[in-house]
């Protein structure tokens, strides 16, 4: 699971840069600040190596390490 | 037992700071209050403390404010020059609630000025010299025992009130040497730590003196020091009424317990004509002109101030008399708070030396008999 | 205030009253507090032994975030409050956060003297070239020909070298990383906190609102890009010449030697004299 604060995100987006596997992509949902939000669209790819939430400038994301 | 010793005005400064709790000092060199530093260079080690020759007088005040959030006592020593550099930070002392002493021996100025000569000429910028609204308290010694017991004060009020305390001495003080007795015990004022648990812990909220609580860095309070407005947990706050607050509680703080700050000595001036108003080593002046001109019959007393911030506006205010000479080591800074207070009262003169010398009794006293 | 329940690994280091923080979008700074805090949790230090120091600017709001003690004083001076605080109670770890103006132009001596003293405590520096609290003015780091509101036509200033100016002056640990390099910063703090003297960690960071969009970096993404494709590690740029190095930045670790500790002499010295250790918080 990865979740990402709506609240916390400011959309800079560095989260789609940095990603090795390429999890996130702008989504269509925006926020109050009417930021599209970032989303993790191929979660399946994801090797929970953490870059992102070590990146995301605002404490926005998070990572959980078991799968589902 | 009290002690008696034959020792330098700074010297007294250092003892005093160690019998106050003074556990650091920083500092950097300058004439002519440098003794103060190399004593306590010698006599912190010695009681546990820390000494610190800093880079410059802005890293000095620096480091005498973190080490009292440390929870030790601090002071550093300077004159004009590293006064001036020191404004800054004097009111991050006061904005944030910071407990220091900062002891400026004056010497002729304005800029490097005369060194090694007497001068009174940073009064006014112990009071307005950083930028903003605060109430500084500030004490001048007469004595080398006043600049013992000063000292004293100084830590004691300071702590008392969370705000910086500005010894103000000057070059003639600093440097004469003249009978100290020093007592046996002092009365101490301890820093008052939060009672609450620190998860409740407001660290700027005050009790009915204006004043709170102060923890230590380390003690688990987990609390933000800021020189930016801040509310009562000391979270920076951009809202003009938490500003008023604030800055009105700082300054209000200083003047609501005035009347346990503010000290002068009153002598001859019941049936006094003409009053002499003085502060610092000119003090000494001014006694020995009101015994000569009482020898004459003339009618003359004198009001010496020790605290110079907050000024002792209602002491002054009450003085019966037809004239006040205000006798001053500058061109006039203190006269025209002397005449701010009088109104119409009585008339104000202005009896101010530069140089370097303290004006002679006689030379006063002509000067009085010229006028009046 | 947030109702969303925020389970990012660093959220509980953080006073979560005062978020989100006031820096803008894609800034480097959250990025070097993630890294920092990712570091600290990886020594075995006690968190409230934590004290966070700072001056003025962007980089300087840091300590106001952490739920740590924290000191947020004057332009530059950050390391002078700092030194008091070390040499007043030795058991705090006392990390300051600072940026390219306040450490190297406001607070150039501080820093100097600190390296000097190697007093042990740790400091930060978020380089991001630029004035980002006044609204992008030059620096004493901006490279020669940038862009900025007080350098209209380019800057014409040579930039500082902050880690030859800290390795001169004597710091026992310095080095320096990029936001891009997260993981390996956070190793660096980690080597900080155990190295017992002055540690100087410089983060080239990103400034994507004055600095960015003034100098054909528009996006927080285009400079990240800049700092991956620009850095040499300071191995390989051992081996080049000065021409081959323009424009590069060297990261890696720089100095690492111990040396004679400054708080600890003076607790030497009062135990010398006194035979008993220093009494902390003796104030009370």
């Amino acid at each position: 699971m990865i979740e990402i604060n709506p609240e916390f995100c400011k959309g800079c987006y560095i989260c789609i840069e940095i990603c090795p596997k390429s999890v996130y992509a702008i989504s269509e949902k925006s926020n109050k600040k009417n930021i599209n939000l970032p989303a993790p669209l191929n979660e399946k790819d994801c090797i929970k190596c953490h870059l992102c939430e070590l990146e995301c400038p605002d404490q926005a994301i998070y990572v959980e390490d078991k799968n589902d | 037992m009290t002690k008696e010793l034959f020792i330098q005005g700074n010297q007294a400064c250092s003892m005093g700071a160690i019998e106050a709790g003074c556990r650091f000092f920083a500092g950097y060199p300058i004439t002519p209050s440098t003794e103060i530093a190399e004593d306590l260079a010698i006599s912190l080690p010695k009681v546990g403390g820390s000494f610190i020759q800093m880079e410059d007088e802005l890293s000095a005040i620096g480091a005498i404010i973190g080490a009292s959030w440390s929870g030790l006592k601090s002071m550093t020593a300077t004159s004009g020059p590293g006064f001036s550099l020191m404004q800054e930070n004097i009111g991050f002392a006061h904005m944030s609630e910071t407990p220091i002493v900062i002891v400026n021996v004056q010497r002729g100025s304005p800029s490097t000025g005369q060194p090694t000569m007497t001068g009174q000429g940073d009064m006014m910028q112990a009071r307005w010299g950083s930028h903003g609204d605060y109430e500084p308290i500030a004490i001048s010694p007469s004595s080398v025992q006043e600049f013992f017991d000063f000292t004293v004060k100084g830590f004691n009020l300071s702590e008392k009130y969370r705000v910086p305390v500005i010894l103000l001495a000057d070059e003639i003080v600093g440097h004469m040497r003249e009978r100290v007795l020093i007592p046996d015990k002092t009365e101490i004022f301890k820093r008052v730590a939060p009672y609450e648990n620190s998860s409740d812990f407001l660290p700027f909220k005050a009790d009915e003196n204006g004043t709170s609580p102060m923890p230590a860095f380390g003690d688990g309070y987990k609390v933000h020091i800021t020189g930016l407005t801040h509310g009562e947990l000391g979270y920076p706050s951009s809202s003009p009424d938490d500003h008023s607050n604030l800055v009105r509680r700082l300054t209000n703080k200083t003047l609501k317990n005035r009347k346990d700050i503010v000290s002068v000595d009153l002598k001859y001036c019941d049936d006094a004509d003409i009053v002499l108003i003085s502060y610092g080593s000119p003090v000494r002046s001014i006694i020995e002109t009101v015994k000569l001109a009482r020898e004459e019959g003339i009618k003359i007393g004198y009001l010496k101030i020790n605290t110079i911030w907050p000024f002792p506006e209602e002491e002054i205010a009450k003085l019966n008399c037809d004239d006040i000479f205000v006798v001053e080591l500058n061109l006039g800074q203190i006269v025209y708070e002397v005449e701010r207070v009088v109104k119409s009262n009585a008339n104000v003169h202005l009896i101010g030396e530069i140089g370097g010398r303290l004006p002679k009794p006689t030379d006063i006293l002509d000067k009085i008999k010229d006028l009046v | 205030m947030t109702d969303h329940k925020n389970k990012n690994p660093f959220i509980k280091y953080f006073r979560q009253d005062r978020l989100p923080t006031i820096f803008c979008s894609g800034c480097g700074i959250g990025i070097t507090v993630n890294s920092f805090l990712k570091g600290f949790e990886s020594t075995d230090l006690d968190f409230d032994s934590l004290a966070l120091v700072s001056g003025i600017g962007c980089s300087s709001r840091v300590p106001g975030y952490i739920k740590c003690d924290s000191l947020h004083t004057s332009h530059g001076r950050a390391l002078s409050f700092a030194t008091g605080l070390k040499v007043g109670n030795p058991d705090l770890n006392v990390v300051v956060f600072t940026g390219d103006g306040d450490a190297a132009s406001i607070g150039g001596n501080h820093l100097i003297h600190a390296a000097r003293r190697n007093i042990n405590l740790i400091v930060i520096c978020i380089n991001n070239s630029i004035y980002g609290m006044t609204g992008g003015q030059i620096s004493p780091t901006s490279p020669k020909g940038s862009l900025a509101t007080t350098a209209p036509y380019g800057s014409i200033d040579t930039p500082f070298n902050l880690i030859d100016l800290v390795t001169a002056a004597g710091a026992s640990y310095v080095s320096r990383w990029t936001t891009a390099h997260p993981l390996q910063l956070s190793r660096s703090i980690k080597t900080a906190f155990n190295n017992k003297g002055f540690s100087f960690v410089e983060v080239v960071s990103q400034c994507p609102t004055y600095y960015g969009r003034r100098n054909n970096l528009k996006t927080p993404i285009a400079m990240i890009k800049m700092f991956k494709e620009n850095t040499v590690n300071k191995k390989k740029a051992d081996t080049l010449s000065d021409d081959e190095l323009l424009g590069k930045i060297i990261v890696g670790e720089f100095v690492n030697k111990q040396r004679y500790e400054f708080s600890e002499q003076i607790e030497e010295l009062t135990y010398k004299k006194t035979e008993k250790k220093p009494i902390r918080k003796s104030a009370y």
